[in-house]
């Protein structure tokens, strides 16, 4: 937090010269946020570039005051999360009768996930592969609140700035997510009655 | 489940107790990834921080585009890849990567820009250069393939007639040669001068692609010729003109200064201006 208030004062002071220290800070948590919640990892690519140049150019538009009042961290989460989602509807829309979700929810268990989900290829350990395939199942309002809380890592307060919503309904939301996940990593996914999951979503 | 499949996680699973959220938290935890080099990077040249490059052909062999975001920024031989790499570090300095293509887009403006195509819009990025050396490049810019035009004129037109020797130092400083049509830049005794990109071998080259006979050229300005008008018109043009070229040879007035001219009756072309600079010239 302390880094990034620094950064945000080198970023008021010169953007170009604080700009690369904005990107290595960042670039890493920005693209695994996109990819946690695209599950795409050259969609998830794309997104944090765009991101990053959105986030450049909005400073470049700032002046000094605003720049260093910036809260970095859930700003920039912020930015990389309305791409992504918007992302996601096309994808969504360039391969509706292969997307995960409906697959995942009608019973499908991804047992050659390699195949199937991009991102489960780079999954050193099943049970990393496992969580991040579940992630993938819940609903985007949920998984964006866990996203940010937990695979991010920012307080509730940061989530909460970051999505717009009150810090209750990012408390909650964040708890329904937890509770689906252990569900679904208790059981599987094939066990779950369709009708249940919507019930708890 | 199947008997004969492999063993799963789910099926151990299901018979253990429950995750606790404090281990699916720290699973989630795990889950960074690192992102790609390439992202990181990119951003920064699409901001115009760093710089891509890749290999294009050119009349003089390979030569090296680095661009950004903002555009084109730098040109030089890439012959050696990493002499282009080193003269890039040591001239412009911003972080370099290499591609494997220069963008469809960039390199068929490129080659239309070099086949004559002065309409078409390619992006440069000048940033840390002086207001004078970006006129001076912008005003090379206009000076179309196939036609030369003397330092002074160059001076002359950006409004510092007497800047001919801080005209010839920007234009061997020009990051994007061949883009910016330094080449058409020469001496006004008419001999070739100077060039950035291999001296005034490769000058005579890329004039000689552009259609210009050098040999007659310089042959010419020795016997003294600066202006040809023409009798049919009345105009004068500095030699490469287009216009100049039209004349028909029993039309062909040769002058040795402007100034003969314009005593015998002749007006200065208004496409290549040859008053531009001339007294200078004279």
């Amino acid at each position: 937090m302390d880094a990034d208030l620094a950064l945000a004062a080198g970023l008021a002071t010169d953007l170009d010269l604080a700009f690369p220290t904005l990107v290595d800070a960042h670039a890493r948590r920005l693209f695994t946020i996109a990819n946690r919640y695209l599950g795409v990892p050259s969609d998830a690519e794309e997104v944090t570039q765009d991101a990053l140049v959105r986030a450049y150019d909005a400073l470049s538009s700032y002046d000094r005051d605003r720049i260093r009042a910036l809260r970095l961290r859930p700003w920039l989460a912020t930015i990389t999360l309305n791409l992504a989602r918007n992302r996601r509807r096309r994808i969504a829309d360039r391969r509706p009768a292969t997307s995960i979700e409906p697959l995942v929810k009608a019973g499908w268990q991804p047992m050659v996930t390699s195949n199937a989900l991009p991102s489960a290829i780079a999954e050193r350990r099943e049970e990393e592969r496992d969580l991040a395939i579940a992630l993938l199942s819940l609903a985007p309002r949920i998984r964006e609140a866990v996203v940010l809380r937990h695979v991010d890592g920012m307080s509730v307060t940061e989530t909460a700035v970051a999505l717009g919503r009150p810090e209750g309904t990012v408390k909650a939301q964040v708890a329904r997510g937890l509770a689906i996940l252990r569900r679904q990593l208790t059981s599987g996914p094939h066990d779950q009655p369709r009708s249940e999951k919507e019930k708890t979503a | 489940m199947s008997d004969t499949g492999p063993i799963r996680r789910h099926d151990i699973a299901a018979t253990e107790a429950p995750p606790r959220d404090d281990e699916i938290i720290a699973g989630l935890a795990a889950l960074g990834s690192p992102a790609p080099h390439d992202v990181a990077l990119g951003a920064l040249v699409r901001v115009g921080l760093a710089d891509a490059w890749a290999e294009l052909p050119s009349p003089l062999g390979a030569i090296g585009i680095a661009w950004n975001g903002r555009g084109i920024s730098w040109l030089d031989r890439a012959d050696d890849a990493a002499r282009f790499q080193d003269r890039f570090a040591e001239h412009v300095g911003r972080p370099l990567r290499r591609t494997e293509q220069v963008p469809e887009r960039m390199a068929m403006a490129v080659a239309a820009r070099l086949a004559g195509n002065r309409r078409i819009r390619i992006p440069l990025d000048l940033r840390g250069h002086t207001p004078f050396e970006v006129a001076v490049w912008l005003k090379a810019l206009e000076i179309p393939r196939g036609e030369v035009r003397p330092y002074g004129w160059i001076a002359a037109e950006i409004g510092h007639p007497k800047a001919v020797r801080a005209v010839g130092t920007a234009l061997s400083h020009n990051p994007v040669p061949l883009v910016v049509p330094c080449h058409r830049v020469v001496r006004s005794d008419g001999t070739i001068g100077q060039y950035s990109l291999g001296g005034p071998e490769a000058k005579r080259t890329v004039l000689e692609t552009e259609g210009l006979d050098t040999v007659a050229l310089e042959a010419q300005a020795r016997s003294g010729l600066r202006y040809l008008g023409s009798a049919t018109t009345g105009v004068v043009c500095l030699p490469t003109c287009h216009h100049a070229r039209r004349i028909g040879a029993p039309h062909r007035r040769p002058f040795r200064s402007l100034a003969s001219a314009v005593q015998a009756g002749y007006r200065p072309c208004r496409s290549c201006r040859p008053d531009s600079g001339s007294a200078i010239a004279a």
